[in-house]
């Protein structure tokens, strides 16, 4: 190697993972200084250190088995520009807003992972109860927020929650005390509009959310993304939910991303003793979605309901991974995941249940299960059983089929065309997941939603 | 005189690699009621399905004209929308699909196809309450998945429920009566006479001549080797539940 190649400067070349990895960098050195102005120094160095960790594991590669099927390289190219600095309500923000906004359901609504309080209605929550801008509530909340926010979820070893963490500079915090009970349901409405972008340029939004619910709190949040169809954007999202004992909440995510989006979306529970978490997962919308659930029922006889429903046609892939960690004893999990795939879409299913030494009397039933309508669709599916105690009961099965020939044949000698009988009996798939929709609204959303996509290429 | 209602022409078939309908040829008009009897693999079931457009089979030669228009040119939709109704041997289950809802949408699938208006919701608990009071059939079973956890005697009892719900004019009953017990056969039985009228044709396949004591037939033939060896009246069945299927292998087929 000649003396002049060596003198010159590193430079990643152009379109790589190590350029966006140094553009992040970059992004952060502009940002870091101005939100450390602002933050306690405990965030500013839990952020820096998530900095570090997402510059040392870099942007996964298919050669990682969690990522084995999962190729994030459209979103490792460049770095997102950070979205939606203006900060106003643009009329695109409105529109996808009403698209998805339950009626009369209270609603906090983040704008490119900001805070957006002339769109947030938050009229009839009980007392005691907080919604809050995360970095508000740093001052009047701080005892939860130092306690949890960024020892839920792992920046450790997941690289999208380090790069989230690094950027946490808004979000959403929700306190349910103990003993009080959410009367209506709570939707958090993630907004992308990716405003800030040149043209063809991706944007990116970091949205985070702490829940915590003391002992015996009991709610129902609705977590919504929704942005627009006609350009590229990157929801890199991280939730992390705190239950105390006896505490339950339901949990619907409701995924409506652009056509072509990126949703990289971790969840992380902690559930406490009798605790009882539900996890709705209603993928509809994007092109590369990846959503991590990592349930840890760490107090005995906390329950853990995980229910999963995606559609993708196109090229789109979407993958998801669970993690149900059974570290006490007599807790059950119960897991279903359907997925509707049509074109040449692609999915991923990887269900993995840990069952610790002292987690004696566990009860696991994980199900999954995937609809191919076209040859090309195609889907991978593990389960992943690690089982270290010896009086357990768990159990897993896939099945992986197309429409049966027989009943299409039945219902038609009824009069029904074949497109009907199509969409009979895919709905009659994804009923058992829809059933298990506790609210009315989103039920009825769900239905209409699933009937649009269906017709858009399903059928 | 009007056009048959249906007319078989030399109908040849093959399925599975086997030729097994060699030549039929049997016209049907409104009001009557065929019956069609014959030993096991003589081509009963397979008759019934290339009239209900099965796609495991495959039309080798000859036709098969409905209201004087090529049926076998029809997918099978569209054959029910015209009034052709097949009651299934082995009607199949269908988890997740409510048996109420599915019947009311292929009755307004039809419906609209002629012209009609749809029916709405207090109509059609109305119009199937009282179907289903008809043939004893359980009202919880409208409110299940179609089929799902019947009985057999219960899905032959739904075949004959959907029927008597989308009033068709040509009926096709492959073996409705294999698996009930004499009380359900009698129901079934009452539920398809209570359809028989001047407009209205039934082909009723089947095995054994005792379902031919209660819904009593205009013809006999006796399908065997994949074609129709042998017609008569009502009497014909009689002579066959006596004596088998074995005195016609000698006897020349009679003239209809």
């Amino acid at each position: 190697m000649s003396r002049a190649v060596e003198e010159r400067a590193p430079r990643p070349p152009a379109g790589s993972a190590d350029q966006a990895i140094a553009g992040y960098v970059a992004e952060f050195d502009r940002f870091d200084q101005a939100a450390t102005a602002r933050q306690p120094a405990w965030l500013s160095g839990a952020r820096r250190a998530a900095m570090a960790r997402f510059r040392e594991l870099g942007f996964p590669t298919t050669r990682q088995e969690a990522w084995r099927f999962t190729s994030v390289a459209p979103i490792a190219r460049e770095a997102g520009v950070r979205a939606g600095r203006d900060g106003a309500a643009s009329d695109e923000a409105r529109d996808l807003l009403r698209r998805v906004s339950l009626a009369g359901v209270p609603a906090v609504v983040l704008l490119d992972g900001r805070f957006a309080p002339e769109l947030s209605s938050l009229a009839g929550l009980p007392p005691g109860v907080v919604v809050s801008d995360l970095m508000s509530a740093l001052g009047s909340h701080r005892e939860p927020i130092e306690r949890h926010l960024t020892h839920v979820a792992d920046a450790t070893h997941q690289p999208f929650v380090a790069l989230n963490t690094a950027f946490l500079d808004g979000g959403v915090l929700v306190v349910i005390p103990a003993r009080t009970t959410l009367s209506s349901p709570l939707q958090l409405i993630m907004v992308t509009t990716g405003a800030a972008g040149r043209a063809g340029q991706m944007t990116v939004s970091h949205p985070r959310v702490l829940l915590v619910a003391g002992e015996r709190g009991e709610g129902q949040l609705v977590e919504t993304y929704v942005g627009p169809d006609d350009r590229p954007y990157f929801t890199n999202a991280v939730t992390e939910v705190v239950l105390d004992a006896g505490a339950i909440l339901d949990h619907y995510k409701l995924l409506r991303e652009g056509s072509q989006a990126a949703h990289l979306g971790s969840m992380y529970v902690e559930a406490a003793r009798s605790s009882t978490f539900s996890s709705h997962s209603l993928a509809l919308g994007g092109q590369l979605v990846r959503n991590d659930v990592v349930a840890t029922l760490g107090g005995e006889g906390a329950e853990c309901t995980l229910n999963g429903l995606y559609l993708a046609g196109g090229t789109a892939l979407i993958d998801n991974h669970t993690t149900i960690d059974h570290a006490q004893p007599h807790c059950p999990s119960h897991e279903v995941y359907k997925g509707i795939l049509w074109d040449r879409a692609r999915a991923v299913f990887n269900g993995k249940i840990i069952v610790r030494p002292d987690a004696q009397k566990t009860d696991a039933k994980q199900t999954n299960k995937a609809l191919l309508l076209s040859d090309q669709a195609q889907i991978n599916t593990k389960p992943e059983l690690e089982i270290f105690a010896n009086d357990v009961k768990c159990t897993h099965g896939a099945a992986i089929g197309q429409l049966d020939e027989d009943a299409l044949f039945y219902l038609r000698t009824r009069g029904l065309t074949l497109a009907d009988a199509r969409a009979m009996l895919i709905q009659a798939f994804a009923g058992d997941i829809i059933q298990r929709v506790k609210l009315p609204t989103l039920r009825a959303e769900l239905e209409r939603t699933l009937q649009a996509r269906l017709l858009e290429g399903a059928s | 005189m009007a056009a048959p209602m249906l007319e078989i022409r030399n109908l040849q078939v093959r399925g599975g690699g086997k030729d097994i309908l060699r030549g039929i040829d049997l016209t049907v008009n409104a009001g009557e009621v065929h019956a069609i009897m014959g030993p096991n693999g003589s081509g009963k079931s397979t008759l019934a399905r290339i009239l209900s457009g099965h796609p495991d089979y495959e039309l080798v030669g000859g036709e098969v004209l409905y209201q004087s228009r090529s049926l076998t040119d029809m997918d099978p939709d569209a054959r029910a929308r015209e009034g052709v109704f097949m009651a299934f041997q082995y009607p199949v289950e269908i988890p997740g699909v409510n048996n109420a809802y599915f019947l009311k949408a292929a009755l307004n699938a039809q419906r609209k196809h002629r012209g009609e208006p749809e029916v709405d919701a207090m109509e059609f608990m109305a119009l199937v309450r009282e179907r289903a009071k008809l043939l004893s059939l359980d009202e919880t079973l409208l409110n299940r998945p179609v089929n799902e956890g019947f009985s057999g005697g219960e899905k032959k009892r739904n075949e004959i429920f959907q029927m008597t719900v989308l009033e068709p004019t040509l009926a096709i009953l492959d073996e409705t009566d294999s698996g009930l017990d004499i009380d359900a056969l009698k129901i079934v039985a009452s539920g398809v006479n209570a359809m028989r009228s001047p407009a209205r044709a039934f082909i009723v396949i089947t095995h054994y001549q005792r379902l031919l004591d209660y819904i009593v037939p205009d013809y006999v033939h006796v399908l065997q080797g994949g074609r129709i060896v042998q017609s008569g009246d009502k009497d014909l069945a009689l002579r066959l539940e006596e004596q088998g299927y074995g005195w016609l292998e000698t006897e020349p087929a009679g003239a209809r």
